[in-house]
């Protein structure tokens, strides 16, 4: 196996998903997801792949019609980004309620208003709550590798979510990278077809999409729920198989960058890691004690896994790109929930970085992590998120 | 019960549910008059009506009492009563 | 089980569901089945239908059934369909069932969406005139005049001001190769539908009018009463259009005035109330006169090649 190739992130993706053999795709365009379905469509056209291609009318459409499919017991897949996931919200929490697994690529975009077409995680992680497994890749190999995975956590017997990979718009979809591909049988291997637990079939009739009332909707809730806690240990064993074959490790749920004997950790997630890790490398041969936690699955949240890897740090700045209007980045929510009451728990510092686009470079990491440090010798507790860059020039009057 | 994931649910189990105790009013057929014409077996919208033979017998487990198969019926062979609770 | 051992042996759609006393969806979908046959995936949108039947644990679907959301019934279709086509299961065919809230408003893009790719779906919406799944609101398929809970009778409101909206004519200008109407007063007929439209693959659509006792205001042993009314007055044209031509209409027997019509139902009681009612009704009038003269509904005005049908 040394089957490499140079190409663009979104080719990879295509190229992982047409591997993994779906029997149908769902297409809408929105950037900067685009070039991801235009690549299987070529290859549907060219008789490359063999998958029911739907060009839907809109982004709600792509959701259901692969919802549907999977019901009929079909591999199934599409990508969406920013206002197109927004779209599918509706038809996310419904589909994970029913246990229908898809595979959808999340490339992140920005949301409106103002409109724009630059990257940050508003998009995917405001689905956060929907059921939708979601994982965060720092490269185009990474998204190649996850989505292999995607498919094999989703339709786990366990497991039965919808699974999202998120990857980030632009950077890594439309940049270039070596990409080392697996061989169709190493794929057929580790990825065997989908063989559904229930399924739409006229020979044995059941119904979906019940009615529940206030007598067992919550225990079907807890069930997803239960089936995302109790699933990490499943990613993990299937995350372990694929790096067997691969090669490649990725890490787990999460990446913990030299994290051991770490005094300040920074958490951060998608392509940014890379440059925070040169930071870290930079850093550390300065003499700091630095590392990153690179989060690779956000839902289910592997707290588990953080609380481990961040057992004796000083402090923890959680690097956000994005924010929940009216309170901090969505991350530290998290952290701090799951911190709360810990015994010599780290100060956690939400830092919001790199919205809609904004760069973030080996400097930026470094001002953070004085930031942290300046924070951390300090009583006061960290109610506000930092704003990382924020130009305070141009803001409107009143607007402090 | 034990839930199911997903909340996929066997088909047919609707029989499960007697809908007979929401009938205010009794469809009582009298097969005297009956001219075995099928109408109230296709018009009730709860397929309570059935055939044995070439009896027509409603299903009082299910009959809502809606009164339709008595007002359709061309022989004047079903007639509403008040159902005693 | 029924306590008498009846049998349900020949119902698709069982028993136990539980639509209001008389509801005429519930009627339809029974005889929609019976024309289909076992062989189908049924698709429903959120909606009365969906509602009484699927309390978890309780289902009369005894095809393979999926209620997803309110307004993509359409796509979960299209999904089923290309799953079949992907696993080549081609005895297999899917009938969407949707009311006209989903189907007329909040699902008619993805419809059009459907329609315009040529899914092999036969949809069938169980048209009531209203969103009855909440309580009767005004949706695009409501009649003019009608009192609905979003745009109420009153003192200074007639209800609904606008016409039913031509679902069956946007439907057939995307091309499609079946659309017809149907009326739960006709059921043989309305099965006779179903089955033709299963003979064609892509898009179908089918609009069966579904009286609704609850809400429309009438007793519920004059569900087909008030259906037929509804045909015989010229309100609810029955006719088939077939590559966009209509090629078949029902005819009417015996012409009513839509008064006759109209006074059976609470949701018109407001046009009765004073003089001032005549204009309304004469309206109404109007509009069935045009049904009837459009589609041919009276025997001497049937268009020249359009089959007839008694
Ligand atoms: C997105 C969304 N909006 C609103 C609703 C609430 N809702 C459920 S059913 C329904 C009305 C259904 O009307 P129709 O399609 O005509 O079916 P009917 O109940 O009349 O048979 C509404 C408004 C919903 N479930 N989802
Ligand atoms: S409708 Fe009346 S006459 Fe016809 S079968 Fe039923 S009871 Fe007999
Ligand atoms: S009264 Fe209604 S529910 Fe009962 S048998 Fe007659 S039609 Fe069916
Ligand atoms: S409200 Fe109307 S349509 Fe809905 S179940 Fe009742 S009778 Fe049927
Ligand atoms: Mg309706």
């Amino acid at each position: 196996m040394n089957n490499t190739s140079v190409m663009e992130g979104s080719e990879a993706v295509a190229v992982a998903v047409k591997a993994c053999r779906p029997h149908v795709i769902s297409a809408y365009p929105i950037s900067p997801q685009t070039h991801i379905v235009e690549s299987l469509a070529r290859m549907v056209a060219g008789g490359e792949l063999d998958s029911q291609y739907v060009r839907v009318e809109s982004e709600f459409s792509a959701a259901s019609v692969i919802s549907g499919a999977s019901a009929a017991g079909s591999r199934s897949y599409t990508a969406s980004s920013s206002q197109g996931l927004l779209l599918m919200t509706e038809v996310f929490y419904a589909s994970a309620g029913m246990r229908l697994p898809f595979v959808i690529t999340g490339v992140n975009r920005q949301i409106s208003a103002p409109i724009s077409i630059q990257v940050d995680h508003q998009d995917t992680m405001s689905l956060r709550d929907s059921g939708v497994i979601q994982f965060y890749v720092e490269s185009s190999q990474e998204a190649y590798d996850t989505h292999m995975a995607a498919f094999k956590i989703a339709e786990d017997p366990g497991i039965l979510l919808p699974v999202m990979v998120c990857m980030d718009g632009w950077i890594l979809t439309h940049s270039y990278e070596r990409i080392t591909l697996l061989e169709q049988d190493e794929v057929d291997g580790f990825l065997p077809p989908f063989q559904p637990v229930n399924s739409l079939d006229v020979n044995d009739p059941k119904s979906w999409g019940s009615y529940a009332e206030e007598d067992m909707l919550m225990e079907f809730k807890y069930a997803v729920h239960q089936a995302m806690q109790s699933g990490k240990k499943r990613m993990k064993e299937i995350f372990t198989e694929l790096a067997q074959i691969t090669g490649r490790d990725h890490g787990g749920l999460i990446e913990a960058y030299r994290t051991e004997d770490a005094e300040f950790i920074l958490v951060a997630m998608g392509s940014v890691t890379g440059t925070v890790k040169e930071a870290v490398d930079e850093l550390r041969s300065e003499g700091k004690a630095l590392g990153l936690i690179k989060l690779r699955c956000y839902r289910p949240f592997p707290h588990e896994d953080i609380l481990n890897a961040i057992k004796g740090a000083r402090a923890v700045g959680v690097m956000e790109a994005n924010f929940s209007m009216g309170s901090e980045g969505a991350v530290s929510m998290d952290l701090k929930a799951k911190l709360c009451g810990q015994k010599d728990a780290p100060l956690v510092v939400s830092f919001i970085a790199g919205l809609g686009g904004r760069e973030i470079n080996i400097n930026t990491v470094r001002n953070i992590v004085e930031e942290l440090e300046g924070v951390a010798g300090s009583d006061v507790p960290q109610l506000e998120p930092r704003w990382v860059g924020l130009n305070t020039d141009i803001l409107p009057k009143g607007v402090e | 019960m034990e839930i199911t994931i997903g909340a996929v649910v066997q088909g047919g189990t609707s029989l499960g549910y007697k809908t007979g105790t929401w009938r205010d009013e009794r469809p009582i057929l009298d097969m005297e008059q009956c001219k075995a014409c099928g109408v109230c077996v296709s018009v009730c919208p709860d397929s309570a009506v059935h055939v044995k033979g070439e009896t027509y017998i409603i299903d009082y487990d299910y009959c809502k009492g809606c009164g339709l198969c008595g007002y359709e019926c061309p022989a004047d062979a079903i007639s509403m009563v008040k159902e005693e609770k | 089980m029924s306590t008498q051992n009846l049998s349900n042996d020949q119902e698709l759609f069982v028993s136990g569901h539980r639509a209001c006393h008389g509801c005429g969806m519930s009627l339809a979908v029974r005889h929609i089945l019976k024309a289909t046959g076992k062989d189908v995936i049924v698709v429903t949108p959120t909606g009365c239908l969906e509602t009484f039947t699927s309390p978890y644990g309780y289902s009369p679907w005894r095809v393979p059934w999926i209620h997803h959301l309110f307004e993509n019934g359409p796509a979960i279709a299209t999904g089923v369909v290309a799953a079949l086509k992907a696993q080549k299961r081609e005895s297999e065919r899917v009938v969407a069932i949707g009311g006209d809230g989903s189907t007329f408003d909040i699902g008619f893009g993805s419809l059009s969406g459907m329609l315009e790719r040529g899914d092999d779906v036969l949809y069938i919406c169980v048209d009531n005139g209203a969103y009855m799944n909440t309580g009767g609101q005004r949706s695009s398929a409501s009649p003019i005049y009608s009192s609905t809970t979003t745009d109420p009778a009153g003192k200074r409101s007639l209800g609904k001001l606008q016409k039913k909206k031509d679902l069956p004519t946007i439907i057939a200008a995307h091309g499609v190769p079946y659309v017809a109407t149907a009326s739960v007063a006709y059921l043989k007929d309305l099965q006779k539908k179903v089955k033709k439209a299963m003979g064609y693959h892509g898009a179908r659509y089918i609009q069966i009018d579904s009286t609704c006792p609850s809400v429309w205001g009438f007793p519920s042993d004059q569900t087909l009463e008030v259906a037929r009314r509804g045909v015989q007055s010229g309100m609810v044209p029955l006719f088939e259009m077939e590559d966009g031509e209509v090629t078949k209409v029902r005819k009417i027997k015996k012409k009513i005035p839509v008064e006759e019509y109209l006074k059976t139902q609470k949701r018109f009681k407001h046009i009765f109330s004073d003089a001032d009612g005549r204009e309304e009704i004469q309206t109404i009038q109007a509009l069935a006169d045009s049904n009837i003269e459009r589609y041919g509904l009276l025997k001497k005005t049937a268009p020249q090649d359009a089959e007839v049908q008694d």
